[in-house]
C-alpha cells in the first residue's frame, strides 16, 4: 500500500535541515546519511549525498531523474561478482 | 477485416475481445471504448462499419497511449532507471526480477530457460 498523501513525502528531519541550510548558504558539500528510506526531493538536486549501504557511504550525485525515488535505491547493499565459469571449476578438480 | 491504428486486424471475434489485440488495450479499456462509442460489446469485428472503426480510432487516440508510443515510453522509463544508477536499473541490466522476487528458484521469465545440471543445451 502506498503512503498517504496527507503526510507528504518522508525525509529524515535532520537530513532535510542540512539540505536546507546548504541551500540557503548556496554551498555544496557531501552529506553523509544513514537514512536510506528518505525520498529524494527537488531541493536535493545538484547535491551529493553519501548514502550508507551497511558498510560505507556511497556518494550519490542527485539528478532531476532521481526525484521521487529513495536514497537507498542508489546505494546497493549487495555485491555479486558473477558465477564461476563451469570450465574453470572442472579444470581445478583435475589438478 | 478491420484495421485499427496500423497493423492489428483480428476478425470473427466479439469487438471487446478483438480490441484487446491492440498493445495497451485490455478488457477494461476495450469495454470503456465500446461503451463510449455506443457499439454493442458482442458485435463481431467483421460487422463493424467504417464509421464505427473511425469512432473507435478517434476515441483511442484521444484517451490512451497504445502500441509503439506505449512501448517507447516503457523503454524510456527503463532507460531512465538504468542511467540513474538505481537498484531497479541494475536489475534490469542484469536481466533479473526487479521487484524483489526470489531468485534462488523460479524467476525463469526474467532469467530465460534454465541451464542447470542435466538441463538440455538450448
Amino acid at each position: 500500500m502506498s503512503r498517504s498523501t496527507k503526510k507528504g513525502p518522508f525525509v529524515d528531519a535532520k537530513l532535510m535541515k542540512k539540505i536546507q541550510s546548504l541551500n540557503e548558504a548556496g554551498q555544496k558539500r557531501v552529506i553523509k546519511t544513514w537514512s536510506r528510506a528518505s525520498m529524494i526531493l527537488p531541493d536535493m538536486i545538484g547535491h551529493t549525498i553519501a548514502v550508507h549501504n551497511g558498510r560505507k557511504h556511497i556518494p550519490v550525485y542527485i539528478t532531476e531523474a532521481m526525484v521521487g525515488h529513495r536514497l537507498g535505491e542508489f546505494s546497493p547493499t549487495r555485491r555479486f561478482g558473477g558465477h564461476t565459469e563451469k570450465k574453470a571449476i572442472k579444470g581445478e578438480v583435475k589438478k | 477485416m478491420a484495421r485499427i491504428l496500423g497493423v492489428d486486424l483480428p476478425n470473427e471475434k466479439h469487438a471487446f475481445i478483438g480490441l484487446t489485440y491492440l498493445y495497451g488495450i485490455g478488457r477494461t479499456r476495450a469495454i470503456e471504448i465500446l461503451n463510449a462509442t455506443g457499439i454493442p460489446l458482442n458485435k463481431k469485428i467483421k460487422d463493424l462499419t467504417d464509421d464505427e472503426i473511425r469512432k473507435i480510432t478517434q476515441y483511442i487516440n484521444e484517451h490512451y497511449k497504445v502500441e509503439g508510443d506505449l512501448k517507447m515510453e516503457i523503454q524510456r522509463n527503463i532507460k531512465r532507471l538504468i542511467e540513474t544508477g538505481s537498484y531497479r536499473g541494475l536489475r534490469h541490466r542484469l536481466g533479473l526480477p526487479v521487484r524483489g522476487q526470489r531468485t534462488r528458484t523460479n524467476a525463469r521469465t526474467r532469467k530465460g530457460p534454465s541451464h542447470g545440471v542435466g538441463a538440455k543445451k538450448s
